[in-house]
């Protein structure tokens, strides 16, 4: 019972988070909504036994992305933007459109229920040690991809620097 | 109450994904566009991390780890080309840049 | 364990390495830590050498004697493949490039030692190397115009080494530009190989039918005279004379300059066939030795006087080719590396001695400090002059011979003549720089032993190695014809006359002797006991003598025709068609043309532009909704990308 209270609350604050996120006037606010968004992932996270993930989201979102994302926040000038219209002229056609894009998303969950199951909650029981059965797999199976990730985040960082840097 | 199962967690990330592509359509301010790709890549987490513990297999966290690292990166270039754009451009609106007509 | 035969691309992989370490100091380095690359770059050509030894050793055990070695596919269709072929012929071409290579690498490091550039000049040598082996090494034509462009490119900018100096990058450009012209002949000469045989694999083109290829094998030779300076392409190794003094004995001496008579041993299958092209060769082979060894008679710098006298050695071995004496050819080839880069470092060892001065006359008496060098000078003089029992006695003996033996009594003469001329020339040069009572410089000094020793080793080579290619009618035990042992049974076997007379041979043999001592006696005697005598020679054959020093006025002849005459007086003449015929014809065009214009004015306003502004709007108005569409928004774009995906959805919504 307490796993059913704690995925509602989680999936509220994700919900709630990521509504203000994209709703709220000043931008430093839509940041902590993000927040509290991304935390309540972690949260989804733990609740499905991935421990290891949860740290991962919390150090590399809460700590670090935020955190790039308030610098940029306070380096850009927005405070004239947040007088102004938050929402483009299609805003409309856009908040249609997504809508319609989930009416037909329950629409296919609806007619095609009974294709599958999911499993009971009792049987959620990966092995023990997490972070172990992560480090084996990665380190073995993915360690080219994981290698190639490493290299797309130096790029990335090297772009980033370039394309951010004062220009000549 | 009954007992949450994996729709459960399904339906929570196509929710986030929606909430996510309503942001990047409608919102003018740029930051807040970038913020909600995160969103939705954290929706695609949900999915991955939903399956996997549904499947007993933790290939799916790794590949949640991947995409993590793959927002890392994407947020860290996308905030550059901001700055770029502001500097350039003088500005962080997204209906103010028309610049993919070239 | 490894077998040397098996790794056979480690030889050109020796001096690509050391070529990366130099051209890496040279940009990284500035100038510091010399000795690496001193001690690294001669190293890894020494290895080359001893690895290119290893192979050929085991490759003479081998029944074949032919070692292929397939690296990867390049242009599989035309049978070219990155694939190293070691037969007799390449296995002497590596020892003469690595070896002497080596000595000449060795030498550099004392004469270069106060350059600046020291590590580039390194790499460039190292390259070089690299190239020339991949040159000589390559299995098929495409790898050796690879190599071929890649020593072209190396002798470029070693030519202009110095290139703070105006005269040595003109002339690396011109050697680039003349040699240009050669090789867009070896370039078609591949082409055509590949449209006759189907393949330009050597190993290929062995039996070729008689006929039809005569074509084929002069577009080879054009690129072969272009690399060994034959007539008429000879223009730019004199000039390349500008690059440092090493530079001109390993490129311009001993190895680049006689790719070209590789190019044509290799091919000998085709040439063998094609009696014309033959001829050709040998002619150009014969005129060039002496026009070249006519020029070298009267030239005044040291370096030129050799490097004319590189172009007439070059002749002969042409001349031995046309002949269908190949195996004589190359035998050619090998002694003359020796006694060349031995005089060129002989030479570099006087120039640096006396502070860079070039110019014969103002040497002279240097015998008493240069003890070294004179004595080898005197070994490798003797030798090029053909006096019996030093290397080029044997070689210039059996391509005379061969010439005779040919039936070709014009070829025989010209040949004797110009071992006259060698003779000469080369004592000519002696005299002025070693014997003469002029004043020497009181600081005139002999080099490091870097410079010593490869003096030399090579002046012992120079002595030695004609007795591995004796005279047939001499009777000596194999050992003393294990060159042509070795390497004759490589090329096309042409039907050719028997040994002739025994007496013959030794007539002949007796000729070219009598004729080499002729020229030295001469020599001496004008310039030694009678030093008045070649300055009235001059006064008194003033017209020869000034065509003689200019060079036949070839390069004159080239600057009139081909840069004046093609491109400024072309020019002249385009711009007199300019103004008399083609300015008359816009002028008149003009008048018609305003004319028409005004009709077509008032048709253009009053039909046209009506049609066109009504055609304009028409696009206008349909072009409205993709103009809205086409906005250059992000998210108009992102918006339009999820309407789509509504749209796909749909489709599946409503097709249940």
């Amino acid at each position: 019972m307490l796993d059913v209270f704690f995925f509602y609350a989680f999936a509220a604050l994700v919900l709630g988070g990521a509504l203000l996120t994209v709703t709220l006037r000043n931008t430093v606010h839509c940041a902590i909504s993000l927040i509290a968004s991304l935390s309540g992932v972690a949260g989804i996270f733990l609740l499905q036994k991935a421990e290891f993930l949860f740290a991962v989201q919390i150090i590399v979102y809460v700590g670090g992305v935020m955190v790039l994302f308030l610098f940029v926040i306070m380096l850009v000038n927005l405070d004239t933007a947040a007088r102004d219209r938050q929402f483009n002229r299609q805003w409309i056609a856009a908040v249609a459109c997504v809508l319609a894009i989930g009416a037909e998303g329950v629409y296919f969950v609806r007619s095609g229920s009974g294709a599958w199951t999911f499993a009971a909650p009792s049987e959620f029981a990966l092995s023990a040690g997490n972070t172990e059965d992560i480090a084996r797999m990665l380190f073995s199976e993915y360690l080219v991809p994981f290698e190639i990730a490493s290299v797309l985040l130096l790029v990335a960082v090297v772009g980033s620097v370039l394309m951010a840097r004062r220009e000549a | 109450m009954a007992p949450i199962t994996t729709g459960h967690y399904l339906g929570l990330s196509a929710a986030l994904l929606l909430i996510g592509v309503a942001g990047v359509l409608t919102r003018r301010s740029i930051v807040v566009v970038l913020m909600s790709i995160e969103l939705i890549l954290n929706a695609v987490n949900i999915n991955l991390i939903a399956f996997s513990s549904n499947s007993q297999n933790v290939r799916g966290q790794i590949f949640a780890m991947f995409i993590i690292a793959d927002a890392v990166a994407e947020a860290a270039v996308g905030l550059g080309i901001l700055i770029a754009l502001f500097r350039n451009k003088d500005t962080v609106l997204a209906d103010e840049v028309d610049l993919l007509k070239w | 364990m490894v077998s040397a035969l098996d790794q056979l691309w480690m030889i050109p992989l020796f001096p690509l390495v050391g070529a990366a370490e130099a051209l890496l100091m040279a940009i990284f380095a500035r100038g510091r830590w010399k000795r690496a690359v001193s001690v690294f770059c001669p190293g890894m050509v020494l290895l080359s050498f001893v690895w290119s030894a290893a192979a050929v050793m085991t490759l003479s055990h081998e029944p074949a004697r032919v070692h292929q070695v397939i690296l990867a596919s390049w242009l599989p269709p035309m049978g070219a493949e990155w694939g190293i072929y070691l037969d007799p012929l390449s296995a002497v071409m590596i020892l003469i490039v690595t070896g002497i290579g080596f000595l000449i690498h060795l030498y550099s490091v004392g004469y270069m030692a106060h350059e600046s550039g020291y590590a580039r000049y390194f790499g460039c040598l190292n390259l070089f190397v690299f190239f020339m082996l991949v040159l000589v090494l390559a299995n098929n034509y495409a790898l050796l115009f690879a190599g071929w462009e890649g020593v072209g490119l190396c002798s470029y900018l070693l030519i202009g080494f110095f290139y703070r100096k105006h005269a040595a990058a003109a002339a690396g450009m011109k050697a680039f530009i003349v040699n240009r012209v050669g090789d867009a002949g070896l370039l078609l000469a591949i082409f055509m190989l590949f449209a006759t045989f189907g393949t330009i694999r050597f190993a290929d083109i062995v039996n070729v039918p008689a006929g039809g290829v005569t074509v084929l094998a002069l577009l080879l030779f054009a690129g072969a005279a272009g690399k060994s300076a034959q007539v008429p392409l000879h223009v730019w190794l004199p000039d390349a004379m500008e690059g440092p003094t090493p530079v001109s004995a390993l490129i311009h001496a001993a190895t680049m300059v006689t790719a070209g008579v590789y190019l044509i041993a290799r091919s000998s299958a085709i040439f063998g066939v094609s009696p014309e092209a033959s001829a050709l060769v040998a002619a150009v082979g014969a005129f060039t030795a002496i026009f070249a060894a006519m020029i070298a008679l009267v030239q005044n710098d040291i370096k030129k006087v050799l490097a004319y006298s590189t172009i007439s050695q070059l002749g002969y071995m042409f001349l031995a080719l046309g002949t269908g004496a190949w195996w004589v050819a190359i035998f050619h080839l090998f002694t003359h590396a020796f006694f060349k880069a031995l005089l060129f470092l002989g030479a570099g060892s006087v120039i640096h001695a006396l502070d860079g001065e070039q110019d014969l006359r103002r040497m002279g008496g240097l015998k008493k400090t240069l003890t070294i060098t004179h004595a080898t000078m005197f070994i490798a003089a003797v030798a090029i002059s053909g006096i019996p029992g030093l290397a080029g006695f044997f070689s210039k003996d059996a391509i005379l011979s061969e010439a005779f033996r040919a039936g070709s009594t014009a070829l025989y003469v010209v040949g004797l003549v110009t071992a006259g001329l060698t003779a000469f020339y080369m004592w000519r040069l002696m005299h002025l720089a070693f014997y003469g009572k002029k004043s020497v410089p009181i600081h005139a000094h002999e080099g490091p032993w870097t410079m010593r020793v490869p003096l030399i080793a090579l002046a012992a080579g120079s002595s030695l190695a004609g007795w591995i290619g004796v005279p047939e009618q001499w009777h000596t035990p194999a050992l003393f014809r294990a060159f042509p042992l070795w390497i004759a049974p490589v090329f096309h076997q042409a039907l050719r006359e028997p040994a002739g007379d025994p007496r013959m041979e030794w007539i002949l043999m007796g000729a070219s002797a009598a004729v080499a001592l002729v020229g030295v006696t001469l020599a001496r005697y004008f310039y030694h006991h009678r030093p008045a005598m070649p300055g009235s020679f001059e006064q008194s054959l003033r017209p020869l003598h000034g065509i003689l020093l200019n060079k036949w006025y070839v390069d004159e002849f080239y600057e009139r025709v081909f840069v004046s005459g093609l491109a400024k007086g072309g020019g002249r003449l385009l711009s007199r068609f300019d103004t008399g015929v083609v300015d008359g014809g816009v002028n008149g065009t003009a008048w018609l043309t305003r004319l028409s214009g005004r009709i077509s004015k008032w048709w253009d306003e009053w039909v046209l532009d009506g049609g066109i502004t009504l055609g304009a709007y028409f696009v206008k108005l349909l072009s409205y909704p993709v103009r809205v569409l086409q906005n250059g928004h992000l998210q108009s774009y992102a918006l339009v990308f999820a309407m789509g995906m509504v749209a796909l959805f749909s489709v599946y919504v409503f097709s249940r």
